[in-house]
C-alpha cells in the first residue's frame, strides 16, 4: 500500500502561547516509514511540534496556530473526527504513564474505545502489541495485574504497546528515555529498530546520539526555529549546513 | 567532637517546648468532645431504648419518644441528597473536565464558593420565597428538602471537583492520545479513581443536612406532628414533618416541664446519627482507596 506523498507535511507552522512564540515558521516533511529524529535543547519546541499532529494542543488555553499541518494528506485542523486522527498517531510521553488498569486493559483500552468488542480480537491485539514492545515474555503470566505496578522501564514499554494498540501509521516518541535507565533505553531502541519499515517514526530526543543511532534523517530545532534537517550522516558529520548544528551535536553549546 | 554546645541545648529545649505545646492543643481539642458525648449519654441513659426511637412524642412533648422527628429528619436528608447529589456531581464533572477557563466558568466557580459560605438562615428565606410561596409547594417535606439541597449543593460541587482534580492529568492525556473521547476518559479512568472522594464529600453533607435547623424551620418543619409509629412511609412528600434538630430546640427551650432526659436523649440520637454517618464515610473512603491503583 504505497501512497505517494509524505506522511507528514508541515508548512510555515507558527505556534504562539499568548505572546510567546514557540514555533517560528517551521516547514518540514516526514516520508512514509521514515524515521525522523528531532534534536534540540529544552524549550526548543519539540513537544509542541508533536502535539500539533494529534491536535492535543487544542486544549491549551491561549494557543494560536497558523500554517498548514497535513497528516496522511489531510489538513489536521480541518479533520472532522479528531479521535480517528489520534488513532492514526501513537504518542509516547517522556514519563511512562501506566493507566490505573490491568496490563491487559492498558493495551486493549484504545481498541475498546474505538468500538472493538470481540474478546478474541482484543486478546490477539494485546499479545501482538506487547510482543512488539518486547514486554510480552515478562508479563504474559500476569496480564490481569495492575499496569501501574510495573517498573519504570516496563511501564514505558507498556506505554509503547498502548501507543501501538490502535494500529497507528505514525509513532511519535517524546524524549522517551528521560526516566529510564540506559539498559532499558537500549532495549526500547531495539524495539524501535524492529518497527522500522512498518510505520513512520518521529523521535524527539534530548540525546543526540539516540537520533544518530536510529534516525534516517534528523532535524535540529532550536528556539522554535528549524535550524537544519538533513540525512542523519550529514547532521553528524563535520560539515552540516548550519554551524549551530555542529556545535550542538558536538556539545559545544546546548 | 560531638559535645553539645549551648546552641544545641537551646535548640533541644525549644524543640521540646514546641512539641509539648502542639500535644497540649491536640488534647484540648479532644477533651471537650469526650466530655460532651460522655455527659450527653450519662444524662440520656435512663430514657434510651428502642421504644424511645419508635414512639411519637406524647403529652405535649413531655413524654413518649422521637419517632416522628427521627423519621422526618431521615426523609429530609434522603430527599435533599437525592436531589443535590446528581446535580452537584454532574456539574462538578462539567466544571472540572469539560469547561475551559473563561468568564462563564469563573462566574460559576465564584458562585459556588460564595454559595457555600451563605448562612443557613439566608437559604431558609430563599426556600420560603422560592419553594413554599412562588412554586406553591407550601410548607412541606419537598420544599424543605429542596432548600436543604440548595444549601448542600455548592459544597458537593466543591468536594467533587477536588476529588476529580486529584486524578493525575497525565492519565487523561494518555487516554486522549489514544483517541478516547472526554466521556470515555471520564467513564473509564476519572470516575472510577475519584469515586471514593466524591462519596466522602456527599456523605459528609448528610450530617449537615441532618443538623441544620434554620433552613427547615420556615419551609417544612412543624412544632408537633404525630405519624404512624414504626411505619417507614408514614410521611407524604407534601406533608409537613417534625425534625430532630428542631425538636431538640423546641423541647429544650419552648416547652416547660419537659423531663430532663428527653432533650438529652434526642441530642444523643442526633449526634450518634451524625457520627455513624461520618464513620460510614471513613469506611467507604478506606475501602475504595485500598482499590486505588497508582
Amino acid at each position: 500500500m504505497v501512497t505517494p506523498g509524505a506522511m507528514v507535511e508541515i508548512a510555515d507552522l507558527r505556534v504562539r502561547y499568548g505572546a510567546r512564540e514557540v514555533l517560528k515558521g517551521i516547514s518540514l516533511e516526514v516520508g512514509r516509514n521514515e524515521v525522523l529524529g528531532i534534536i534540540g535543547p529544552a524549550q526548543s519546541g519539540k513537544t509542541t511540534l508533536l502535539r500539533i499532529l494529534n491536535r492535543t494542543l487544542d486544549d491549551v488555553p491561549g494557543v494560536v496556530i497558523t500554517g498548514t499541518v497535513k497528516v496522511d494528506g489531510v489538513e489536521v485542523r480541518q479533520v472532522r473526527d479528531v479521535f480517528a486522527l489520534r488513532r492514526k498517531i501513537g504518542m509516547v510521553a517522556p514519563l511512562p504513564v501506566g493507566l490505573p488498569l490491568s496490563i491487559f486493559e492498558n493495551v486493549s483500552f484504545a481498541p475498546r474505545m474505538a468500538g472493538i468488542r470481540d474478546r478474541g480480537e482484543l486478546e490477539e491485539r494485546v499479545e501482538r502489541c506487547l510482543r512488539q514492545a518486547t514486554l510480552w515474555d515478562e508479563v504474559k503470566d500476569r496480564l490481569h495485574s495492575l499496569g501501574t505496578r510495573l517498573s519504570g522501564g516496563q511501564q514505558q514499554r507498556l506505554t509503547i504497546a498502548r501507543a501501538l494498540s490502535h494500529e497507528p501509521k505514525i509513532l511519535c516518541l517524546d524524549e522517551f528515555s528521560v526516566a529510564i535507565d540506559p539498559v532499558t533505553t537500549m532495549r526500547i531502541e531495539d524495539v524501535l529498530k524492529s518497527l522500522r519499515n512498518q510505520m513512520t517514526n518521529i523521535l524527539a530526543t534530548n540525546l543526540v546520539q539516540q537520533a544518530r543511532r536510529l534516525a534516517d534523517r534528523t532535524a535540529f530545532l532550536f528556539n522554535g526555529e528549524l535550524m537544519e534537517v538533513d540525512r542523519t550522516e550529514v547532521i553528524f558529520s563535520d560539515h552540516p549546513a548550519n554551524r549551530k548544528t555542529y556545535e550542538y551535536v558536538n556539545g559545544i553549546f546546548g | 567532637m560531638f559535645q553539645a554546645t549551648s546552641f544545641t541545648r537551646r535548640k533541644q529545649l525549644s524543640e521540646l517546648m514546641a512539641r509539648t505545646l502542639f500535644l497540649l492543643m491536640t488534647l484540648m481539642m479532644v477533651v471537650p468532645l469526650l466530655l460532651i458525648v460522655g455527659y450527653l449519654v450519662y444524662q440520656a441513659w435512663p430514657i434510651l431504648s428502642l421504644d424511645f426511637l419508635l414512639s411519637n412524642p406524647k403529652h405535649g412533648m413531655r413524654a413518649g419518644g422521637i419517632w416522628s422527628p427521627l423519621l422526618g429528619t431521615i426523609y429530609l436528608v434522603v430527599i435533599s441528597l437525592a436531589i443535590a447529589t446528581p446535580i452537584g456531581v454532574l456539574a462538578a464533572v462539567f466544571l472540572n473536565e469539560y469547561a475551559r477557563d473563561n468568564w462563564f466558568t469563573r462566574v460559576v466557580n465564584l458562585a459556588v464558593v460564595n454559595l457555600a459560605g451563605v448562612p443557613s438562615i439566608v437559604h431558609a428565606l430563599f426556600g420560603l420565597g422560592a419553594f413554599v410561596l412562588f412554586a406553591r409547594l407550601g410548607k412541606s417535606i419537598l420544599a424543605a428538602s429542596l432548600t436543604l439541597a440548595i444549601m448542600t449543593l455548592p459544597v458537593i460541587i466543591a468536594s467533587t471537583k477536588e476529588a476529580l482534580a486529584a486524578v493525575p492529568k497525565a492519565f487523561r492525556e494518555a487516554c486522549w492520545n489514544v483517541g478516547a473521547t472526554r466521556w470515555q476518559t471520564i467513564r473509564h479512568i476519572v470516575l472510577p479513581n475519584s469515586i471514593s472522594g466524591i462519596l466522602t464529600g456527599v456523605i459528609l453533607q448528610v450530617s449537615r443536612a441532618a443538623g441544620e435547623t434554620a433552613p427547615i424551620m420556615f419551609t417544612g418543619a412543624v412544632f408537633f406532628k404525630a405519624v404512624k409509629e414504626g411505619h417507614i412511609f408514614a410521611y407524604g412528600l407534601f406533608d409537613q414533618c417534625m425534625a430532630l434538630s428542631m425538636h431538640l430546640f423546641t423541647i429544650s427551650t419552648q416547652v416547660p416541664d419537659v423531663p430532663k432526659a428527653l432533650p438529652y436523649g434526642t441530642a444523643v440520637v442526633l449526634l450518634s446519627t451524625v457520627l455513624a454517618v461520618n464513620a460510614l464515610s471513613i469506611i467507604v473512603r478506606v475501602r475504595l482507596r485500598s482499590r486505588r491503583k497508582w
